[in-house]
């Protein structure tokens, strides 16, 4: 393909929006010092509660997920891997088939 | 003066007679005819009409059935534009019917005339399915409709109870404490999508056509958020039933490849949040509740017409096929990104606006699990219809696959939508308005949009944190087992492991009884054939000894 590389393509551009983005974290962090929490809940006052809540959450669920495809994960056509018409006296399912 | 779900049923009816090549004015005319007819009904009224000795109530204009009847007109003019190119006649009839289904469920003001749009809304809804004409889609819409049916026979049952219960069908406030109670709840509770019977969602929606998505993801849910605001607010339960709706699916949609299945399962999370506010039950909560609502027509109709514009220019919906669509579909990744900042809540887009108001009222209203529950969604969600969407459609590894824009009307259909999710975003008293409960609350505060930006930046940096370090999970080819698995795999294995015991048990019985028959046939041939004592021909001396006997013992036994 010979198209011109795109501006997200090139790493240095990657890297530099790597690093803005960190320090607007960094500034939104700090700004828990600065702005005045009127809280509906006592523990949204404590310093960056949101923030670590964010972080801890999302790589809570996206582990826990992970975690979850070793029980749950089958191929693709696992509920069409048997054709429906099936022959009537053909030996019983095992359901050894389906633990790939 | 006309019903404003009439122009729909008429517009299917001329649709279907006259062919696709009328659908332009009819797809946006209906919708602006029903929008007419609406504006001109009294913001109060109701139409009644007897019927076999019971008051039916086919129209009823209160606040709550007028901000759904708008946002539906408003949702159906945005998926008439976004499906305008499709020349084909059963699509366009089936969604203008469903349409009309929606609001005429949502203007009913009892449960039977309920019960006959819900029933209609889940047949008319159904064919936006099959029209995919895929062996998959057919099976699907099959299982969705059973579903739905059992759920109209819920409510058949539930209006029924009611009726002999209270002497009426007005649909009102129900409450969960009497048989009618429980059986409405359970049907309301299968079209919402409650947990354990959610799997008709994920399981049709990303299986109908890449329009017939858009209307499905607007109009059923939603029929059945309004029914629950308007039967069961206050109801404990189901602040609990919304925190579970929230949590659950955002695993699911973190591991899932089908980006529509991801948006299905965003769905729940997203109907979750409403549910929680109408149990929790106070004005700010029901508000919040059904504002919700109307900003999840908009910005998840917004986010499905995206992927179905990915769906219809490159055929591919998996993420783990796409990638990097953002070089030959600029337009359609910055509209996408409308819909997920939306979903995500960012201050500024319409999801900050309406979400705040639940979360507010469970902080408030002492509720500190679930509101730790529905903060972890928030951060769960942005996760995984905020980043995963437009991240694995439009960025990420290059997948090769060079397109175009989608077409015009397309395009058009989701900048409206995009528009007004930044509208509403900025300027809330527009939806506040329109929203017939009390809203004591002001997003923007310094201190609340704070806390949301905090929320989402580190959310997203622990996604770039997990890609960077190649812990995030790699998009696959797979099915994730959900509770479907029990009436997809587990019943029918049963039953099918179970077969050579039931056909064995019936071949003995079936032996056993023609052996019973054979020995009693022989039984009677030996006494009765033609060598039994019984068939014998007797002498006419022997004969009349015996009757004589027998009339002496009959004598005898009548003196004694």
């Amino acid at each position: 393909m010979n198209e011109p590389p795109r501006f997200l393509d090139r790493p240095v551009n990657q890297k530099r929006i790597r690093w803005t983005f960190y320090a607007l974290c960094a500034v939104l962090a700090g700004l828990d010092l600065v702005i005045h929490r009127h809280a509906e809940h006592p523990w949204e006052g404590l310093f960056g509660f949101h923030a670590i809540y964010g972080f801890v959450a999302c790589v809570v669920l996206v582990l826990a997920a992970k975690q979850m495809r070793r029980a749950l994960m089958r191929r693709e056509d696992y509920y069409e891997g048997r054709p429906e018409g099936r022959p009537r006296r053909g030996p019983p399912a095992t359901g050894k088939e389906d633990d790939a | 003066m006309i019903a404003p779900y009439l122009p729909f049923f008429a517009g299917a009816l001329v649709l279907a007679v006259l062919g696709p090549r009328f659908r332009v004015p009819v797809l946006l005319g209906a919708p602006v005819a029903g929008a007419l007819s609406l504006a001109a009904l009294d913001p109060d009224s109701a139409w009644t009409l007897h019927f076999f000795g019971m008051e039916l109530t086919p129209l009823r204009v209160d606040g709550l059935s007028r901000l759904f009847g708008w946002l539906f007109h408003l949702a159906a003019l945005l998926a008439a534009l976004f499906s305008l190119h499709l020349r084909e006649r059963v699509q366009h009839v089936a969604a203008l019917a469903y349409v009309g289904a929606a609001l005429g469920a949502v203007f009913a003001g009892d449960l039977l005339t309920l019960f006959v749009f819900w029933e209609l809304m889940a047949l008319s809804s159904v064919c936006l399915v099959w029209a995919r004409r895929s062996p998959r889609a057919l099976r699907a819409g099959m299982r969705y409709l059973l579903a739905h049916i059992v759920s109209g026979v819920l409510l058949l049952a539930g209006a029924l109870v009611y009726l002999r219960t209270e002497g009426s069908l007005a649909f009102g406030e129900i409450g969960a404490d009497s048989i009618a109670g429980w059986l409405l709840l359970a049907a309301f509770g299968i079209k919402c999508a409650f947990p354990f019977v959610h799997n008709w969602l994920t399981d049709a929606y990303p299986e109908a056509t890449p329009t017939g998505t858009v209307y499905l993801c607007m109009f059923t849910t939603k029929v059945a958020v309004y029914a629950l605001a308007r039967g069961f607010p206050g109801t404990e339960l189901l602040v609990y039933v919304g925190m579970a709706m929230t949590c659950f699916p955002i695993f699911y949609a973190v591991i899932e490849n089908d980006l529509r299945r991801v948006l299905a399962y965003s769905m729940i999370n997203q109907i979750g949040f409403m549910v929680c506010g109408i149990g929790i039950g106070t004005s700010l909560a029901l508000a919040g509740a059904v504002a919700h609502a109307f900003n999840d027509v908009i910005f998840k109709g917004l986010l499905m017409m995206s992927m179905g514009a990915v769906l219809h220019m490159t055929g591919r919906i998996n993420g783990s096929d796409l990638g990097g669509l953002y070089r030959s579909m600029p337009k359609t990744t910055v509209l996408c990104i409308v819909g997920a900042a939306s979903i995500s809540a960012f201050p500024l887009f319409s999801g900050f606006v309406s979400k705040s108001l639940v979360m507010s009222a469970a902080a408030g209203e002492g509720y500190t699990w679930v509101w730790l529950g529905l903060l972890f969604a928030s951060a769960g969600v942005f996760h995984h219809a905020g980043i995963k969407i437009p991240f694995f459609a439009f960025f990420a590894h290059d997948s090769g696959i060079r397109t175009t824009d989608p077409p015009g009307n397309m395009l058009l259909a989701m900048t409206v939508a995009a528009a007004l999710c930044v509208a509403i975003g900025c300027a809330p008293g527009l939806l506040y308005a329109l929203v017939p409960f009390e809203i004591a609350y002001a997003p923007y505060t310094a201190s609340h949009v704070l806390a949301q930006t905090q929320l989402l930046f580190f959310s997203a940096l622990a996604f770039l944190w997990l890609r960077l370090s190649g812990l995030y999970p790699p998009e696959l080819h797979s099915v994730n087992l959900d509770v479907e698995w029990v009436y997809r795999r587990f019943l029918p294995d049963a039953l099918r492991r179970c077969a050579p015991a039931l056909r064995d048990l019936d071949a003995r019985l079936r032996s056993a009884a023609l052996a019973l028959l054979a020995g009693g046939a022989r039984h009677l041939h030996e006494t009765h054939g033609p060598e039994g004592p019984l068939g014998r021909s007797w002498s006419t001396r022997a004969a009349v000894a015996v009757v004589v006997l027998l009339l002496g013992a009959y004598v005898g036994v009548l003196v004694l």
